[in-house]
């Protein structure tokens, strides 16, 4: 089964999202996720300062497939967004928990609780 | 869960992620579908493509059968174990397959048909055959694999058959009880070769051993996308005749006397001329194309993609689109509300490892 690291915050909607030390929450697709994409060839990434709610289409993964959205698990504001990624969005395939796509700074951290824990959203992934 | 083939169980334990398609269980990918697309570019990779219909058409009539329901000629195959593509069509032109026929001998052909069609074909081909002594009789003992990329000809001849090589592209040959065809649907070099379902899997395996690369339906789409080869249910379907997706070519208008099905149909529209033309898109910003998005043209009108994806080749999106006849060199097309630009070339962008856009 997919690799699920312990630390995170997953959303139902299959992405992540981990609290960094400057109390900006960095956002990326889960292992479950990238694989039932297949190879990623596009990202489409919020602009910096745009303010999203939680649950809100603010970003689009294009695998060969298909196009997929991406939402913010939390209101707030974009602070980042991983531009490193553009000329190789195969990098989400390759190391979907360090390839993050956009970082937001939430206006309520305990939005985090609402999210699922690794478990928790196994349960959802695997069903 | 869709029908199995023979080659079900090889699929599980090369580790093949499975989808349904057109109602059988066929391999996405084995891992990465872009990687399956190199690999035939540069390399070997195999298809099963067992869903696809084999069908063969016998009988005293044959010839004159199918010189009725296709709309190209199956005269111009000149010797048995010559093959030609086609287009099945509707009393109004619309396609209600496009085919690959191969000459047997004279009493006996072969047809390959698109898996989301068979059914319909088979009632179509069977209602046409009545007037006719010939009988058409679906092959489902039989399983296909593709074979495909420039290393083909090496492995073919050391694993399928000896002097595989030497078949000119678009003959086949029985040998045994392999019907090796020189065929594909990738724009490389490549064979099809169709077996009983007892041996197929013995075949994948030495293939497999011999350095061939598995791939699945995600890599046969982008291979084709980047050929320009169309795609039945996408590209064309019923209400879309050969003029209108660029098949013009598959129409066999000589003899004249010939009175193949749609044929009214299409001289109307030959002589009328078409609204519209069938051509390659390259999106000239970041993005991808889809099927379904709307192209927009200046001063002209509006057109749609029919296929469109990435190119793993061309490291840029691709697709292929139905606009109006007076497209120029430029287009727009609409993706997720914004305009993006596109540059219309000719429908096909990749043959044989090298790209064809510079010379469009």
């Amino acid at each position: 089964m997919s690799n699920l690291p312990a630390g995170l915050k997953y959303a139902k909607t299959h992405e992540w999202a981990r609290l960094e030390a400057d109390g900006t929450v960095k956002v990326g697709i889960s292992d479950h996720a990238q694989e039932a994409l297949g190879d990623l060839v596009y990202l489409e990434l919020p602009a910096v300062g745009r303010r999203v709610h939680a649950g809100e289409a603010c970003a689009v993964v294009e695998s060969v497939k298909a196009a997929a959205d991406v939402n913010s698990p939390l209101s707030g504001e974009i602070v980042a967004r991983n531009e490193a990624l553009a000329d190789a969005p195969e990098r989400v395939n390759q190391s979907p928990y360090e390839a993050w796509l956009f970082a937001v700074r939430p206006d309520d951290i305990g939005e985090m609780d609402q999210l699922l824990d690794a478990e928790g959203y196994r349960t959802i992934a695997e069903e | 869960m869709g029908r199995c083939t023979a080659l079900h169980e090889e699929h599980l334990a090369l580790g093949a992620r499975m989808t349904e398609f057109s109602g059988w269980e066929l391999p996405l990918h084995y891992g990465s579908q872009i990687a399956e697309h190199h690999a035939v570019r540069r390399a070997a990779g195999m298809f099963d493509v067992s869903h696809l219909g084999v069908v063969d058409v016998e009988g005293l009539q044959a010839a004159p059968f199918l010189r009725r329901v296709l709309a190209n000629d199956v005269a111009r195959l000149a010797e048995p174990g010559r093959m030609l593509y086609g287009c099945m069509l509707n009393q109004d032109g619309g396609i209600v397959d496009d085919l690959v026929v191969g000459f047997i001998d004279d009493r006996r052909f072969r047809l390959i048909l698109n898996a989301g069609t068979r059914e319909k074909d088979l009632s179509w081909l069977h209602r046409q055959a009545a007037p006719f002594s010939v009988t058409v009789t679906p092959r489902d003992d039989l399983a296909m694999i593709a074979l495909q990329g420039p290393d083909s000809p090496r492995i073919a001849d050391a694993v399928v058959a000896a002097g595989s090589s030497g078949l000119k592209p678009f003959t086949a040959t029985q040998r045994g009880d392999r019907f090796i065809a020189r065929t594909g649907y990738t724009g490389e070099d490549g064979f099809e070769i169709i077996l009983p379902h007892a041996e197929a899997g013995s075949l994948w395996r030495q293939l497999f051993q011999a350095g061939t690369r598995p791939c699945g339906l995600g890599a046969r789409d982008t291979l084709r996308l980047e050929a320009g080869m169309r795609l039945y249910g996408q590209d064309m379907d019923e209400t879309v005749t050969p003029l209108a997706c660029g098949l013009g070519w598959t129409v066999a208008w000589e003899p004249e006397e010939r009175d193949f099905i749609g044929r009214a149909a299409l001289e109307r529209e030959r002589i009328g001329g078409s609204p519209s033309k069938f051509v390659g898109l390259i999106l000239e910003e970041p993005g991808i194309l889809r099927s379904g998005q709307k192209v927009a043209v200046a001063n002209v009108g509006e057109g749609v993609v029919t296929s469109g994806g990435f190119s793993p080749t061309l490291r840029r999106s691709i697709g292929l689109a139905r606009v109006p006849a007076a497209t120029g060199r430029e287009c727009r097309v609409e993706i997720r509300g914004s305009l993006k630009r596109a540059t219309v070339v000719k429908p096909r962008f990749v043959r044989r490892g090298t790209s064809l856009i510079d010379i469009c």
